[in-house]
């Protein structure tokens, strides 16, 4: 048995053939030719060809990847009609009286060169798509088959790397992993291994030879290992993972596209946290009905200065559109002495936890808030865009932001810019949110309870120390009976009120949350579906009776 | 002749997809059109040449309109980069 380790692009575990990839790699020999119209015409007639296929390639993509992974097709059709890269070949055609094929292999290797030559990772990654595109004109060129190899039976794939459009060409059926020696992360094959969710890692070393080719290989994702001719106790271990995983999937895509409704009919809506842009797609996988909790600090504590309204406009922007006409609550910055941005010019804090943080700093840097607000209205007229405000204690607070956010209504509606009418309400994560939320539930269109900070600030429990580990019960009644005393009143003034924080994902709690009523559920993507399946088998009215 | 400076926001930069969308959009004018970052001066409607100037975030690019419809190409595209890039 072999090991071979490399870099995780997507977790599973794929038990397989290996089958080495080998490149069609066009051999190109430089001849001369006499009547170079015809050559042109020759070359003409294969980029026509060249571009069809990718058209093919993009329809395909489109449907199995997605729209954002199929565009690198519609690039590469670009790249195709560029006039520098069709001039160089023209030139070197008619100037050197040579065959079209020497002449889009030396254009190919010049512009593949100037992108490699660059020093941006990202730029030197698309030196593969000028390959790409020339070696798919060298193919037509000499009328050989596309490099599309078939596979038989399912297998591994082991590649030194894998260009898009080979990626894409390989049947998916026959694919049960990548394993490439080169590539990036950003690589597309790193993408649509990720998008095509199957067991697949880069940069292993792996020697692409008779030791590999053929042999029965294991690849566990998770761990970014593959086992080549694996001895039988390793084969056992990973055939029972695997065997394990593939219950829990399927299991959970029959609760795909199903309503989150228990059997004696009440409803939940079960939605997702994120904490990041990039976590859009396995909200979509998940099936969330909405994003419950957008952290935007991400977009803070990524940058080296205030983010400004147009930088964030066009994330909000982003999102909601993505999520169409799906709930999209983006809670207004939450940071604080341990979130920090340097740029804020923070002080430190003996007790960050009850310092400056969040609606304090909003509250009293109104210009920062505002920014904010004004790209969360702009962004509400693409999408459904509900605002949601952090660390609130009482009701002068929330009287003071929809004052604030009033008055970016007004302004923008005075300059003319388009806005939407986005919900707006508030955490619920201090114990004083709790004893007044019968008055701040008049104010606001939704409670969101934020369990962690709630948690803390009731058991008055530092969650970082732990020492404290043995006093801190997540179940404590009390907590349990803010939660319940939070939904009856929001219900009282017809509102809704959801959890965001870690306890809404306790699936030991779901039973007890649907009795109380909780309208939401906001958890990780992958507890989505776990939940929705015990949503599905309880019966509110016998697990009330039976308490 | 016509000229746009523009500060690029896109965290990503011109990477190739906005680079593609760019291309497309000037494609629909007949001037001559150029992109222009620091020294190099790229022909915008070529996708080799834009990606090939490698702006990034918070680099000024230049773009340059000369033709019989120049004004309404430094409209369009004014807005394609502030909605795209």
């Amino acid at each position: 048995m072999e090991i071979y380790k490399g870099k995780s692009v997507f977790g599973g575990i794929a038990i397989g053939k290996i089958r080495v990839y080998r490149k069609g790699k066009q051999q190109v020999k430089r001849q001369r030719v006499t009547d170079t119209d015809a050559e042109m015409a020759r070359y003409r007639a294969a980029k026509e060809e060249a571009v069809r296929q990718l058209q093919g390639l993009y329809e395909k993509a489109l449907k199995e990847v997605g729209e954002a992974n199929a565009a690198i097709f519609e690039v590469h059709q670009m790249m195709l009609d560029d006039d520098d890269y069709n001039a160089s070949v023209e030139h070197i055609v008619c100037s050197q009286e040579v065959n079209a094929e020497y002449a889009v292999a030396a254009t190919g290797d010049n512009f593949a060169q100037m992108f490699a030559s660059m020093d941006d990772d990202y730029m030197k990654e698309r030196a593969a798509d000028v390959h790409d595109i020339s070696e798919r004109l060298l193919t037509i060129l000499n009328g050989a088959d596309s490099a599309a190899a078939d596979a038989g039976e399912p297998a591994i794939i082991a590649a030194d790397d894998l260009a898009p459009s080979e990626t894409v060409q390989l049947d998916k059926d026959q694919v049960l992993s990548f394993v490439t020696v080169h590539g990036s992360l950003n690589s597309h094959t790193a993408i649509l291994a990720r998008t095509m969710a199957i067991p697949a890692l880069i940069g292993t070393p792996l020697p692409l030879d008779e030791t590999v080719d053929g042999r029965l290989g294991i690849v566990d994702g998770s761990a970014g290992v593959i086992y080549v001719d694996p001895d039988e106790a390793t084969l056992a271990a990973m055939r029972e993972k695997q065997q394990a995983e593939k219950q829990k999937k399927e299991l959970l895509q029959t609760l795909k596209g199903k309503e989150n409704i228990t059997l004696d009919g009440q409803k939940v809506m079960l939605y997702a946290n994120i904490g990041n842009i990039k976590d859009l797609a396995t909200v979509l996988q998940n099936d969330a009905g909405g994003i419950g909790l957008f952290r935007s600090e991400f977009i803070y504590l990524e940058s080296d200065h205030y983010p400004t309204e147009e930088e964030q406009f066009r994330i909000y922007k982003q999102v909601a559109e993505t999520m169409g006409n799906k709930r999209v609550i983006i809670r207004t910055l939450d940071i604080g002495a341990d979130k920090k941005c340097d740029y804020f010019g923070m002080e430190p804090e003996e007790n960050p936890a009850l310092g400056y943080r969040a609606i304090r700093i909003c509250l009293t840097r109104p210009e920062v808030f505002k920014t904010q607000l004004r790209a969360l209205f702009r962004a509400s007229a693409f999408g459904k865009i509900a605002i949601m405000y952090p660390m609130i204690t009482g009701i002068q607070e929330v009287r003071q932001i929809k004052q604030i956010a009033e008055e970016v209504r007004k302004e923008l509606t005075e300059q003319g810019i388009a806005i939407g009418d986005p919900e707006q309400g508030i955490m619920i994560e201090t114990p004083a949110a709790v004893m007044v939320s019968d008055m701040l539930a008049k104010e606001v269109d939704f409670f969101s309870i934020g369990t962690n900070d709630l948690t803390q600030y009731t058991l008055a429990i530092d969650r970082q120390n732990t020492k404290l580990d043995a006093f801190y019960d997540a179940h404590h009644p009390a907590i349990l009976r803010m939660i319940s005393m939070v939904v009856e009143n929001a219900h009282k003034a017809g509102i809704w009120a959801g959890i965001c924080g870690e306890l809404g994902a306790d699936q030991t709690l779901t039973r007890e949350f649907l009795a109380m009523g909780v309208d939401e559920l906001s958890v990780s993507p992958g507890s989505i579906l776990p939940i929705r399946k015990i949503v599905l088998e309880t019966d509110v009215g016998a697990y009330k009776a039976g308490k | 002749m016509r000229e746009l400076k523009y500060v690029i926001t896109d965290p990503e930069g011109i990477h190739a997809r906005p680079a593609g969308l760019l291309v497309k959009a000037v494609k629909d004018f007949s001037s001559e059109i150029k992109i222009k970052k620091g020294e190099k001066a790229m022909n915008c409607k070529a996708i080799f040449g834009v990606m090939g100037l490698g702006a990034k975030k918070g680099d000024e690019v230049t773009l340059t309109f000369e033709g019989a419809d120049e004004d309404a190409a430094y409209d369009a595209i004014s807005k394609f980069m502030q909605e795209n890039l």
